[in-house]
């Protein structure tokens, strides 16, 4: 599947809560199964440091493609974290920076991730890209 | 009792609004609480009606602007009962009240081993600007400990308030727990020393009576914003004899009496310390405020959240795995608590889906949050216009939350 598949595949399922309470239920489910993050990983130049949330973010570069991992102290930002690790991990560079992430606002999390929202999430996309700037420069050479 | 709950919600026309669809349940009063439409309406017939810069002008509007001014300014010193008008200095709020004494007070008495006292639970408005002045000035903050109830421990204030002790300066109740300090007996350690206090009032002036005489702080700082007034207007009371042999603070306009370039003489308190323009409409809705406050009268006030706070401490221990911070004897209307493992940040958001308005966080007290070892609480403040009503839904919302987590 491409990104923008799998954005469309995260927008149906959302579709399918009539309630925030079912869509939040799933962040937190989703949230707390959410693994791999290494304890290794969880380094200060790893983290960012939401005034609410706390979120860890490591990248590796498997052949041409980026392995996202991440954790969060708090579980709803897990959840949105699970999402756009499902959405960005495993692709190279040029897909990543090619990628509107129009899925957040479709399925109304873009609250989330607002400049304002402190809890991490936007720092972190933030990170992702850079991450794939940086894999993409080191592959070039 | 005689205040009427449901009349003094209409004055607040914000109450009236739905947050994600739900009606707003607003428990984060201890950040700010709202304006009733007396000082909403008494801002806006500034800008209507007498709109022009005050003390400066001769003519009709400018002499009406600055007596609506000053009269705030009689309003707060008659509040807390201050000696004189003008020993109340208009600020932006708290934060800038205590570093403008910090910047004032440390220009001429502060120097290099000197010591600062502050407690456990401050604020960081009360930590930061003393911290600044570690750094600029080579002086040593220190602090008063708590206890796990959250209340200040004062067996070593011997100790801590010594001879080399300058400045105490302590919150009269605590931001993030609700805890009543001990204020009075405070202050009369540090006088029995001839060591000056400042009493951090943010959380203090919207919930209880306060007379600085009666308590004989010498400097006693508050924001408007947290009581009911408009933000960006706070005070400064100090002593007159204090005020007097302190540095201005900030130089501009309003502030000097000659300037020339060969040097300037200062004006006369308040004006000293009030450089440039002031914000003279958040002045007059501050006086509005305070005409609202005491139209209900702060022991109807004090007995009702009161009411509220012992009403919700009931409710909530009733939810399995709650934990409080601050169980001190003497607090108002302000409660932290966790539940659970589940993070604040987590219940606040699914909270807030509710319509229910509470903070989560460290609530600018890090040093606190460090000493319970936290990364911070889910804090619900109550003003007067709540409702036991409210605090069903709200302990309704974290038992729909808590049923989620598992
Ligand atoms: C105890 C205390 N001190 C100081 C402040 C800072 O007040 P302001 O932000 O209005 O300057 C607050 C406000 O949160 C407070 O609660």
């Amino acid at each position: 599947m491409t990104i923008n598949e799998i954005q469309e595949e995260i927008v149906e399922e959302f579709s399918a809560f009539d309630e925030w309470m079912d869509k939040y239920s799933y962040l937190i489910e989703i949230g707390n199964d959410l693994e791999g993050f290494k304890d290794e990983w969880r380094l200060e130049q790893n983290l960012i440091e939401g005034c609410q949330s706390k979120v860890w973010v490591h990248a590796e570069l498997d052949n041409d493609k980026i392995i996202y991992s991440a954790d969060s102290d708090a579980i709803i930002t897990k959840g949105i974290i699970a999402l756009l690790i499902r959405v960005l991990s495993g692709r190279t560079p040029d897909e990543i920076l090619n990628t509107e992430l129009s899925f957040v606002e479709e399925i109304g999390l873009k609250d989330h991730l607002s400049p304002t929202r402190s809890n991490g999430l936007l720092s972190m996309m933030k990170q992702m890209r850079l991450y794939a700037v940086a894999f993409k420069a080191k592959m070039g050479q | 009792m005689n205040i009427n709950i449901e009349q003094i919600r209409k004055d607040f026309p914000i109450l009236q609004e739905k947050v994600h669809g739900k009606p707003l349940v607003y428990f984060d009063n201890a950040a700010t609480t709202h304006k009733p439409q007396v000082v909403i309406d008494a801002v806006s017939e500034v800008y209507q009606k007498y709109n022009s810069n005050i003390h400066r002008g001769v003519h009709h509007l400018s002499n009406v602007c600055t007596q609506a001014h000053e009269n705030a300014r009689i309003k707060v010193q008659q509040f807390i009962n201050a000696t004189h008008s003008h020993e109340i200095i208009f600020t932006r709020g708290t934060t800038e009240s205590i570093n403008l004494l910090a910047s004032s007070f440390s220009d001429t008495f502060l120097k290099e081993g000197d010591e600062v006292l502050v407690s456990q639970l401050e604020h960081h408005s009360n930590i930061v600007p003393w911290q600044l002045l570690e750094k600029r000035k080579g002086i040593k903050l220190r602090y008063i400990p708590i206890n796990e109830r959250g209340e200040l421990i004062l067996d070593n204030i011997d100790e801590l308030i010594n001879s080399r002790t300058k400045l105490v300066s302590i919150a009269h109740i605590s931001n993030a727990l609700g805890t009543i300090n001990p204020i009075k007996e405070i202050i009369e350690i540090a006088h029995s020393k001839d060591i000056p206090v400042l009493i951090d009032g943010a959380q203090s002036v919207q919930h209880l009576e306060v007379d600085v005489q009666e308590l004989d702080c010498d400097f006693y700082v508050f924001s408007g914003h947290k009581l009911y007034a408009p933000t960006g207007i706070g005070v400064l009371y100090g002593k007159e004899a204090w005020l007097n042999i302190m540095e201005p603070y900030q130089g501009g306009g309003e502030m000097i009496k000659t300037v020339s370039f060969e040097g300037t003489t200062f004006n006369e308190l308040p004006f000293k310390f009030e450089a440039g323009t002031p914000d003279f409409s958040g002045s007059v809705g501050l006086g509005a405020a305070i005409d609202y406050v005491l139209s209900i009268g702060l022991d109807n006030i004090a007995q009702y959240e009161h009411e509220l706070l012992e009403y919700a401490t009931e409710k909530l221990s009733a939810i399995p795995n709650i934990r409080f911070f601050g169980t001190a004897k003497e607090k108002t209307s302000v409660i932290s608590f966790l539940i659970g493992d589940i993070h604040p940040f987590d219940m606040g958001t699914m909270l807030d889906k509710m319509g229910i308005a509470v903070r989560t966080g460290h609530h600018c007290a890090q040093p606190l949050m460090q000493y319970y070892n936290i990364p911070g609480t889910i804090r619900a403040s109550f003003a007067i216009y709540n409702t036991k009503e409210e605090i069903d839904q709200l302990v309704n919302g974290i038992e729909r939350v808590a049923q989620l987590f598992g």
